[in-house]
């Protein structure tokens, strides 16, 4: 293996002369004072070679030794992934010594000695390609497939596989025979470099199928779709966090991978300590169960940030190679931008808007493009939903993260500042934010057929009504309550009924927090109905507020009792009641 | 300086106004030299080619200065002896006291793994009640006060520190006045809390460069006590947009290339390396660490990036206003944030808290929209004008900051000033509290 030496150092960029050749973004190991610091290429110049430091470079000195590894950042895929908190390189944070991370401690991503059950799917004999599912374990009652090696080239045969049983995840328990004859051990456990986007499916088409989140401002007004994308901006303070737990917390998928990238420990905290209490509202089982956390911090190294959101794609292909749809969220992929920016900057590169480097825009879209919904090989189905969350400076969407991101996501949550004032929670703003799934003819036909034809027109009539809202609600606020007609109340206090009881959500109320999608077309046909009423009769712009807010009112509650219960339908006959009266 | 088997460089190839380059070998980065006795830093090895960041500037620095590089990064000697005492930047006594024995830590040191924290759960009552009551403040929080420079922060934080039951209190100045120094010092001393107190002070007669070790200074010796000594510290840092201001002399006279507002594009993970210091440790590990700070706007502009990004880092913030109407300073209920209050709020104060919070900040903000109205020129409802003298009270008797009640002092005030303004329907309050406190 090549060897290297430091030759410079400023700060976490530490240039190395070398001895042999090196892969770009190949992995090195420096040793200093006892510590071995891992560290990444990232560019090469002549005999010089530049490596961002995963750690911090505090005491390195010149000439200290570094030993080249052959490969790129990669992680280990296998059973035992679920429920585990990893940092941004997949060191294992429950695995480590004390209660500072010492520098150049790295753990074991996977349990070696714990046994699975294991339960073959080919026989001898088979004909299998790269990622075919060669059996099964289950961990947490989620099937996970144990797969012909990634990097598999061709055709293979299988030579032998194990019987059902019990086996560690480094037990060999396959033997193919590749296209030239050589024997192939595999083992439960895949090597992947995580800045490569994994290939291994038949075909990517558009996403179509909904992906329920259980947020009404998300799957009835501007819909997500299993393997789409979407990013939420929202200045400090505006629920951006609150938002993301929720949708973790309900989102109909099997797999759930958060990346706490350049955020808050005590809001990965909040995760460790809550999410192993709450159950999913889809299986019934703990949510901790389905869900990875890679929590690089914000006082973490600020490389290991930038891999870290990498670490955590590169995990929900590999489960979406297994057919299990897989839901990753990124808090906050500005934080990951400005990883770029720092170390661009200590490279000297010239810098594109807001010193962030040139290619962001490129990088942004790459990352954007591995999420999918996708068909294997074998004809099974598998997905990767990715929402991140994008955190503007200054709150001024028109900075280059968000609209670099705004060119690939393809749905768009943007949280606002007014409403967050107002305490509408969700902030999603209900006129910038954006689906365009909404207009996929692919999607609309699937909505047709799973849920019911008048949908998708109802939710733009809907988005049509906040428009028409809004403006009115500019005109009453210059002309005056009396300065307008009764009508412009009418039509501005139906847009309140819409915020009301579709968009704004409480998520620290237990029913309220996760509305499911049937009863989610109970309010929408609820809430049309009131606006699609036109024979209001009111003679003043009191009788106005006083008859909406009543019916707010009742609808919140209704929002707030157990679907289907008794009170429920108590409250439904008494808005139908007031329905009924024209005032 | 230099003892018997430290080498001794006296070629200085390039002086600026911040950094001093010669040729050296064997020197680690981020490690401590002396040239001419002045203290610097290595921010930058290339081959042979060492350059130093010198704190107090380089000015008078001959191209002959001695230069030793001392093989440590910048530490603090961490002991009980460091309770009431008051040092420099390096740590260094400047209260003309001895110099403290004890064991030498490096500062800047590793972050706490995510998963031997616990989440904080512990109320730090102030007494105020636009803090305790609208903003309830939690052991291991991290929160500043935004505020601008005219407004009286320094002293408000005194007394949050002061009243808030903790085992230590650790300032940390930078860029104070030397009137407020003093004003620190005499506050402390007055309250006879001295013992309790640790100061790290850069005011603005020092380079503005040295200001950059305060965080870290105070912080180590928060560890110190917080881990070693399980104690709950209380750190106050003041103030934040100095410090950040030194941030980008030093970056630009690096070269480095600004970002948004002329600052460094590493400004994010300089403030948070800070922040995130503040942690609540389970009980077998240590005590917690909770940091109070201060970030001084330009003309309340949060836009700025060092409240930006402040803002995307802290739990929530705090902002000061004059309320023009009571003529006292408040806390603002509007803009302020403690995002770490629902851990505590109801949990451990009384049940009827957080929705006697909102229902009060509600009618508050009732209030404003009706001065809105009537400064428009429309006329004012009965609700409107109830609202108002109800916002009169609520800012003179609970939002200002010379208030110092209890938590269910201040939520018998306000339901007293509901019950005396509102009628019951008015104030939108579940039932099960309102049966409760309602009462005449």
């Amino acid at each position: 293996m090549t060897k290297g030496t430091v030759s410079g150092v400023v700060s976490n960029m530490v240039t190395l002369r070398v001895d042999g050749p090196v892969l770009q973004g190949e992995i090195c190991y420096i040793t200093t004072g006892g510590d071995r610091l891992m560290a990444e290429v990232i560019k090469v110049t002549g005999q010089d070679v530049y490596v961002q430091v995963f750690e911090s470079t505090r005491g390195l000195k010149v000439g200290a030794q570094a030993e080249f590894t052959g490969h790129m950042l990669e992680i280990q895929l296998g059973p035992g992934m679920l429920s585990k908190n990893y940092d941004g390189l997949q060191n294992d944070l429950n695995k480590m010594d004390g209660v500072f991370l010492k520098r150049g401690q790295y753990t074991e991503p996977l349990d070696n000695d714990k046994l699975w059950h294991f339960k073959p799917i080919v026989k001898t004999g088979d004909r299998v390609r790269q990622s075919d599912w060669l059996g099964e374990v289950e961990e947490n009652h989620q099937p996970l497939k144990i797969m012909a090696p990634f990097q598999l080239e061709g055709t293979a045969t299988v030579k032998s596989i194990v019987a059902e049983g019990e086996y560690k995840v480094h037990d060999v328990v396959a033997v193919l025979t590749d296209e030239q004859g050589n024997d192939i051990n595999v083992d439960m456990v895949q090597h992947w470099p995580v800045k490569v986007a994994m290939t291994n499916y038949k075909q990517k088409p558009r996403p179509f199928k909904l992906l329920e989140t259980g947020v009404r401002t998300i799957d009835t007004f501007n819909p997500i779709t299993e393997g789409g994308t979407g990013f939420i901006p929202g200045p400090f303070g505006t629920g951006k966090t609150v938002l993301q737990h929720a949708i973790s917390k309900q989102a109909e998928a099997d797999i759930v991978i958060i990346a706490a990238c350049g955020e808050r420990a005590n809001e990965v905290v909040e995760i460790f300590t809550e999410f192993p209490e709450l159950v999913d509202p889809h299986t019934g089982r703990k949510l901790m169960e389905r869900t990875i956390i890679i929590a690089n911090t914000s006082n973490m190294p600020v490389a290991a940030r930038e891999a870290s959101v990498y670490t955590a794609m590169t995990m929900a292909e590999y489960y979406r190679s297994m057919g299990l749809r897989v839901l990753l969220m990124a808090d906050s992929t500005s934080r990951w931008a400005q990883a770029l920016r720092e170390m661009s900057n200590r490279m000297e590169e010239l810098p594109g808007p807001d010193a962030f480097p040139m290619d962001l825009g490129a990088l942004i879209s790459n990352f954007y493009g591995r999420a999918g919904y996708v068909y294997l090989n074998n004809g099974q189905v598998g997905s990767v939903t990715f929402l991140g969350t994008v955190s503007p400076a200054g709150g001024n969407l028109k900075e280059p993260v968000t609209e670099n991101t705004k060119k690939v996501a393809r749905c768009f949550y943007g949280l606002e500042q007014d409403r967050a004032d107002k305490k509408r929670y969700p902030a999603v703003n209900p006129i910038d934010s954006y689906s365009k799934y909404l207009e996929y003819p692919e999607f609309a036909s699937y909505i047709k057929e799973h849920i019911n034809d008048g949908w998708i027109p109802k939710v733009q009539k809907l988005k049509t009504r906040m428009q028409r809202g809004k403006e009115i609600a500019e005109q009453i606020n210059i002309l005056g309550d009396d300065g307008v007609p009764t009508e412009y109340h009418v039509t501005f206090w139906k847009s309140e009924v819409i915020d009301f009881v579709i968009l704004q959500q409480d998520a620290f109320d237990e029913v309220d927090a996760v509305t499911p999608l049937d009863r989610q077309e109970e309010i929408l046909n609820l809430v049309t109905a009131i606006c699609d009423k036109e024979d209001y009769e009111f003679d003043t712009f009191q009788d106005v507020v006083d008859y909406f807010k009543k019916m707010i009112n009742l609808c919140k509650q209704m929002n707030y009792a157990p679907y289907k219960s008794d009170q429920y339908y108590e409250l439904k006959a008494q808005v139908e009641a007031m329905l009924q009266s024209n005032n | 300086m230099a003892t018997a088997f430290q080498k001794v460089y006296t070629q200085i190839s390039q002086i600026t106004k911040a950094t001093c380059s010669l040729k050296a070998k064997g020197v680690g980065y981020d490690e401590l030299a002396t040239i001419n006795g002045k203290l610097a830093q290595v921010v930058k090895i290339m081959g042979d080619d060492v350059t130093l960041q010198v704190f107090e500037g380089t000015g008078g620095i001959p191209t002959n200065a001695e230069v030793v590089f001392l093989g440590k990064a910048p530490s603090l000697k961490v002991s009980d002896q460091l309770a009431g005492r008051f040092f420099n930047a390096f740590g260094e006594p400047i209260d003309g006291g001895p110099a403290i024995e004890g064991k030498e830590v490096e500062t800047g040191g590793p972050s706490v793994n995510p998963v031997r924290r616990k989440q904080p759960s512990e109320l730090i009552a102030t007494g105020i009640a636009g803090i305790d009551m609208n903003n309830t403040l939690v052991t291991g929080q991290k929160i500043p006060f935004f505020a601008d420079p005219d407004q009286p922060f320094n002293e408000v934080m005194a007394m949050v520190a002061l009243r808030a039951e903790c085992d230590k209190i650790i300032l940390g100045g930078m860029g104070m006045t030397n009137d407020d120094y003093h004003f620190f010092r005499n506050t402390f001393s007055n309250a006879g809390a001295l013992d309790r107190i640790i100061s790290f002070i850069n005011t603005t007669e020092d380079p503005a460069v040295e200001r950059l070790l305060i965080p870290d200074m105070a912080l180590t010796a928060a560890e110190y006590f917080a881990v070693e000594k399980h104690e709950k510290v209380l750190v106050l840092l003041t103030d934040m947009t100095s410090y950040a201001d030194s941030l980008s002399i030093v970056s630009n006279r690096m070269d480095q290339i600004p970002s948004k507002d002329s600052m460094p594009g590493s400004l994010y993970s300089d403030l948070a390396k800070i922040y995130e210091k503040a942690v609540q440790f389970p009980e077998e590990v240590g005590g917690s660490i909770t940091i109070i700070a201060v970030t001084t706007l330009s003309g309340g502009d949060i836009t700025h990036a060092v409240p930006d990004n402040t803002g995307y880092i802290t739990e929530g913030q705090l902002y000061l206003r004059r309320d023009s109407d009571v003529g006292k300073v408040i806390i603002d209920p509007f803009r302020s944030l403690s995002r770490l209050k629902q851990l505590v709020a109801g949990k451990k104060t009384r049940k009827d808290h957080s929705q006697v919070m909102n229902a009060a900040i509600r009618l508050y903000a009732d209030a404003a929209n009706a001065k809105t109205k009537s400064e428009n020129g429309f006329d004012l409802t009965d609700y409107d004008q109830r609202c108002l003298k109800f916002a009169h009270d609520y800012a003179d008797k609970l939002l200002a900051i010379d208030v110092n009640l209890n938590t269910e002092e201040m939520l018998d005030v306000t339901w007293k000033l509901f019950r005396q303004y509102f009628k019951l329907e008015e104030v939108n309050i579940k039932k099960e509290f309102t049966d409760l406190y309602w009462r005449e």
